[in-house]
This record gives structure tokens, C-alpha cells and sequence, in this order.
């Protein structure tokens, strides 16, 4: 199966494993289960709390009877539960995108695959303030009766791991045997280590760091004015009627600026026209390449992501500092953890760069924590940790079995 | 090629339950029996990607950097020992590798091959041509040994730094002993547990 941006950009096909394949999970469904009500409310670091809370997770491979195999992978700023596989109710819950491709992480997780569901049970749940099945601004507020939008309390990578915890203890998972994730999901992965110290095993963090940078923060900034500064935007209470479209178009291919890299939008773009005799066509529209993409990387967003999210999960990435846990001081909040770690960037990465990712590995050093770090030679930017494959799986694979032994 | 014998050496001088850092530590085998045997808190480091990816297969912490840029962030005497185990003739930067082995660590563990061996030598004058012996198989072109030097050197640098040799091991015929004086015609690789006198410095 292929993707058709891929054939927008004149790049050569992406293959997939379609669900008939020995190497995918298969089939999918989204489980769904209320983790927070008015008797046990999930309190909030902003220091309100919520309920209900109804969280969407999916569980690929099986728990083996001490259930010391799971793996809970966590996701980044758009990603959902759907991992891997292929979605069996896409038509169903109108999450008509899963009909042509699958889960985010498909080239990782299944089985034979870095995070292999013949070994592992791997679990994914969709994060707080999300739109693809927990709740979120799109849902329904109790207290009104209609949607949360702007009323939907701040929420912060604490509280997602929070209600992570919550849905591992629901499993029945005393100890996890790894957190993985990239970018905002490594974030999360380390906050599994900091907040619950010895409630995993393992912890892999890619693409990822203990603080956004300045750059990332400005970045986050302006795709959240986009969205806000959209006519349709209406304080965020546009449910119903017509929703921010353009603004939430403009953050994501701000966004995806960030994912790539300099070498690897020329490798991909080389300034081409879009008109293929490679000459300007003197307008002010759509004339290159480059344009084109970032324009169908926006439409394609809007099609699957609410703008309210948008701006609730971009301010959990701005807010997350793993140092408060030590006051403002990185090593002495690495002192709490009790776990080992797999921390991986990528050379062209600037959104989160090789030397911030260097800077968590040294703080846990310093502590004396079991620390691999490993910076991956690639060209791809950010976007990387979802697409060096070949040289992420035999590292993944690895580490996780050095786990296994040890 | 030889065994390991400096392998072993290592493994055999450096006391359970001590903190090691291996400098360029391969594959990881050294600091994976060290830390299965005798408890050692290891960690190494290493620049060639497939074998951090050997060392994470092992179990064994691996920082992933180039020693030619020094090990900024490493806290002074930090660790009980560090490794450089046939390390040194491969750096571009041979003295700043040795500054920091000296300022992370309370002793260094440093083995080489033996430039001024009597075969090196003997070759050498004999054929007019860089040397390929045992130790040292490879054509001038691609030999990763960029800094190749003789016991003497080492020693002199050791002087000049202040800079104690507190043990020193040769490999000579297939044995090792003691490093004795005039080994600089005999030993074929050379190892010595060195420390600095003036901790203070670092």
C-alpha cells in the first residue's frame, strides 16, 4: 500500500505492511475505559482537577502470566493510540486517514519488528486534552453541557503520565518493562522515570530532551497565534460551526519546518517547480515543490486534528522541564530515578538537538544511572526517530533484550 | 593478531565493585565482564555506531562521543579507573585524551603497542618500509594507528606531566612479566596503571 503525498512529491513509494502481513500487528480496535470520575477525579499540576476522564488505548501482542513484558509506548504532539496495524473501526469513528495507512509507529512495532509484539505486549493510550478518543477540549464539559473548548483546564506531561499510571495500574501492570517514545512522547517517557521511580524497567527517550529550547518555545508560539488569530477561531468555541482551518494549517506546516532539516528538504525539494518544466510561473500562489507539500502536510491536518488540542498539547510541550523535579537542577532530579535508559538523537536534528539530549545523558551519568547515548548520523531532521528505521531497530532490539537478560 | 593479554590484565588489576570508564571500549566486552563479575559500575565510551550498538546487545552503558572532543561534563575523579586499552595510538588528540582520562579518574589504565620494539625497528631499517608485525598488521594507508609511539615517549610525557606510573605490565614472546628497564626493545605492547601527583590540579 502506498501513501499518495508520496506520489505529490514525486518520491518513490512508501510501502506498508498491510494487515495480511506476518510483520503487522494486523486488525486494530480501540479500547476505552474511564480512569477519572466524581468519586476519584484526576488532579491536575495547574492545580485544578477533571472528571470524567475516558482514555482510548490500544494493546497489541500478549501479557505473559508474571505481566513483566508490556512496553508502553508513548506518543508525540499529533499522534494517537493507533500504533501500529491497521484500524478495523476507521469508518466507524470517521477516522477516515487510518483507511490508507497505519499506525504511526508501524515500522517499529509488530511482529519481528524493534518492539516485537511476539515478545512484548505493547500498549499506547491517546494523552489528555487530545482529540482521538480521550477526552479533551472537544468534549463534553459536565458542568455546562457543551464542549470544553478554552474551559478545558491547562494539562502538562506530568498529568498525561499521571493518567498513564493510572491506566497501567487499571491493567493489572504492577512494573513496566519499558516507556518508549520520541520527541514529546520521549518527554513523557522520561517523566514515567521521574514521577514513578522503579515503575519501569527501561526507558527509551528519542528525538527528545528534558526541556524544550527557547527556539521550540518561539515556534510553538506563533502555530498557537495562527490558530488564534483565525476568524473562525471564536475564543475557541467553534464546535459546530466553522472551524479554524487555516490557522491550524499554518501551525502545522510551521510544525513541520521543524521536523525536517536543511539537507533533507533540498534532498527532497531541490527547489523544483511544481510545473515540471522547472521554470517560475510568475504568480504568487502555489509555485514550488517545497510550497506544496507543507500545503498538503496543513489540509491533511486539519482533516484528523482539532485546533483546541493543538493549543493544549503545544503548551504541555512548552511547559515541561524535567528539572523541577530537582528544583531547577537536572542532576539532582535525576538522582530519583531507578531505571535504565536509552537516550538517542539524531545529527541534524534542531528542533531537539543532539547537545540537549547529551545534556540529559550526562545529568544521569553524573548519578551514576545506566545510560546509553547514541547520536544517529541521519539527514532527516526531527522527523527522524520515525524514519531511520534500519539503524533504530537493531539499537531498540538490543537494548530491550539486554533488558530481558539482565 | 595477539590475544587480548591486556584484556585479561585489566580485567585481573581493576578491584570488584570499583567504577570504570572505558575509552574507546569497543564492543563492550571488557566492561560487560567487569560489570557481570565483579560488580564494577562501567561505563564506556565509543564513536563507531555499530558498536555502541554492539555494546548496548552486551547490557553494557555506552556513551556515544568522539574522545578527540574531550569529556566535558564528566565530573572531576569521578571514577576509581579509566581504560584506555589500545585507545591512545588512534586519537587525533592523543595528550587532551590523556588530560582527561587524568582529571575523570583517581588512576588511568593505559596499554599500547611498543613502537621501538627490536623487530619494529629491525624491519624498518631493513626494508626501508613502515613496519607490518602481530601487532601492528596494517599498510600505512589503513592503519587506524595515527599516533604510533614508543615506551619511551610515553614515559617521557609521564615525567613531564608529573604524572606516577605505579604499574607497569609487558608483553614479550607471548608472555607477559613485569615491566623491567630496556623493555622498550622487547615488550611488543606495553600497559600501566598511571595516577596523577597532583590530584589537586583536576
Amino acid at each position: 500500500m502506498s501513501d499518495p503525498l508520496n506520489a505529490l512529491v514525486g518520491r518513490k513509494p512508501k510501502q506498508y505492511d498491510g494487515p495480511d502481513s506476518p510483520r503487522s500487528v494486523g486488525w486494530t480496535e480501540p479500547c476505552r475505559v474511564r480512569l477519572a470520575d466524581e468519586i476519584n477525579p484526576l488532579p491536575l499540576d495547574c492545580g485544578e482537577t477533571i472528571a470524567p476522564v475516558d482514555v482510548e488505548y490500544e494493546v497489541y501482542g500478549e501479557m505473559n502470566e508474571n505481566r513483566d513484558n508490556v512496553i508502553l509506548i508513548l506518543h508525540a504532539l499529533s499522534g494517537d493510540a493507533h500504533v501500529a496495524g491497521w484500524d478495523a473501526k476507521a469508518e466507524e469513528y470517521g477516522r477516515l486517514w487510518r483507511k490508507t495507512r497505519p499506525g504511526w509507529w508501524d515500522s517499529m512495532v509488530g511482529p519481528g519488528k524493534a518492539f516485537d509484539t511476539r515478545k512484548y505486549c505493547v500498549i499506547c493510550s491517546n494523552v489528555l486534552g487530545s482529540c482521538y478518543g480521550t477526552t479533551g477540549p472537544s468534549s463534553t464539559d459536565p458542568t455546562t453541557g457543551r464542549q470544553y473548548g478554552l474551559r478545558f483546564p491547562i494539562v502538562t506531561v506530568g498529568d498525561w503520565v499521571r493518567l498513564q499510571e493510572r491506566l497501567v495500574t487499571y491493567l493489572g501492570i504492577e512494573r513496566l518493562f519499558a516507556v518508549a517514545g520520541g520527541s514529546l512522547g520521549g518527554q513523557q517517557a522520561l517523566e514515567w522515570t521521574l514521577a514513578y521511580p522503579g515503575r519501569t524497567k527501561l526507558a527509551i527517550i528519542l528525538a527528545s530532551s528534558a526541556r524544550l529550547s527557547d527556539q521550540g518555545l518561539a515556534f510553538n508560539a506563533v502555530g498557537r497565534h495562527a490558530i488564534i488569530s483565525d476568524p473562525n477561531f471564536k475564543g475557541g468555541d467553534y464546535y459546530g460551526g466553522p472551524t479554524p482551518d487555516r490557522g491550524l494549517a499554518i501551525a502545522r506546516m510551521l510544525g513541520h519546518i521543524t521536523y525536517l532539516s536543511e539537507v533533507s528538504m533540498r534532498q527532497k525539494f531541490g527547489r523544483r517547480y511544481r510545473n515540471g518544466n522547472n521554470t517560475p510561473g510568475f504568480h504568487l500562489g502555489i509555485d514550488f515543490e517545497v510550497e506544496s507539500y507543507l500545503q498538503h502536510q496543513g489540509q491533511a491536518f486539519v482533516e484528523r486534528f482539532d485546533a483546541n488540542s493543538y493549543l493544549y498539547i503545544s503548551r504541555a510541550m512548552d511547559y515541561y522541564d524535567a528539572a523541577s523535579w530537582g528544583e531547577g537542577d537536572l542532576d539532582k532530579a535525576c538522582s530519583r530515578v531507578d531505571s535504565k535508559f536509552l537516550l538517542v538523537s539524531f545529527s541534524s536534528d534542531w528542533l531537539y538537538t543532539p547537545e540537549q539530549m547529551k545534556e540529559l545523558a550526562l545529568a544521569l551519568c553524573r548519578n551514576r544511572k545506566p545510560v546509553t547515548y547514541v547520536n544517529i548520523p541521519s539527514s532527516y531532521g526531527h522527523d527522524a526517530f520515525l524514519l531511520e528505521v534500519e539503524r533504530l531497530e537493531p539499537l531498540i532490539r538490543c537494548f530491550l533484550e539486554g533488558g530481558l537478560v539482565r | 593478531m595477539n590475544v587480548r593479554w591486556d584484556h585479561q590484565a585489566i580485567y585481573e588489576i581493576i578491584p570488584a565493585g570499583s567504577s570504570v570508564l572505558d575509552l574507546g571500549c569497543g564492543d563492550g566486552e571488557l566492561l560487560s565482564r567487569l560489570i557481570r563479575d565483579k560488580g564494577v559500575h562501567g561505563q564506556g565510551v565509543e564513536k563507531d555506531v555499530e558498536r555502541v550498538i554492539e555494546c548496548v546487545a552486551r547490557g553494557v552503558p555506552v556513551y556515544h562521543a568522539d574522545l578527540d572532543e574531550g569529556l566535558a561534563g564528566f565530573p572531576d575523579r569521578f571514577f576509581d579507573y579509566v581504560v584506555l586499552e589500545k585507545t591512545l595510538q588512534v586519537v587525533h588528540k592523543p595528550l587532551l585524551v590523556l588530560e582527561e582520562m587524568l582529571r575523570v579518574g583517581r588512576a588511568g589504565i593505559v596499554s599500547f603497542p611498543n613502537f621501538g620494539h627490536r623487530d619494529i625497528i629491525a624491519s624498518f631499517v631493513r626494508t626501508g618500509r613502515m613496519p607490518i608485525t602481530p601487532v601492528l598488521p596494517y599498510q600505512w594507508y589503513d592503519t587506524p594507528n595515527i599516533h604510533l609511539f614508543t615506551v619511551n615517549d610515553f614515559l617521557d610525557w609521564a615525567r613531564t606531566k608529573c604524572v606516577t606510573v605505579e604499574r607497569g605490565l609487558s608483553w614479550v614472546d607471548g608472555r607477559v612479566r613485569s615491566f623491567e628497564e630496556g623493555d622498550v626493545l622487547w615488550a611488543e605492547e606495553v600497559l600501566f596503571v598511571v595516577s596523577h601527583l597532583r590530584p589537586d590540579k583536576y
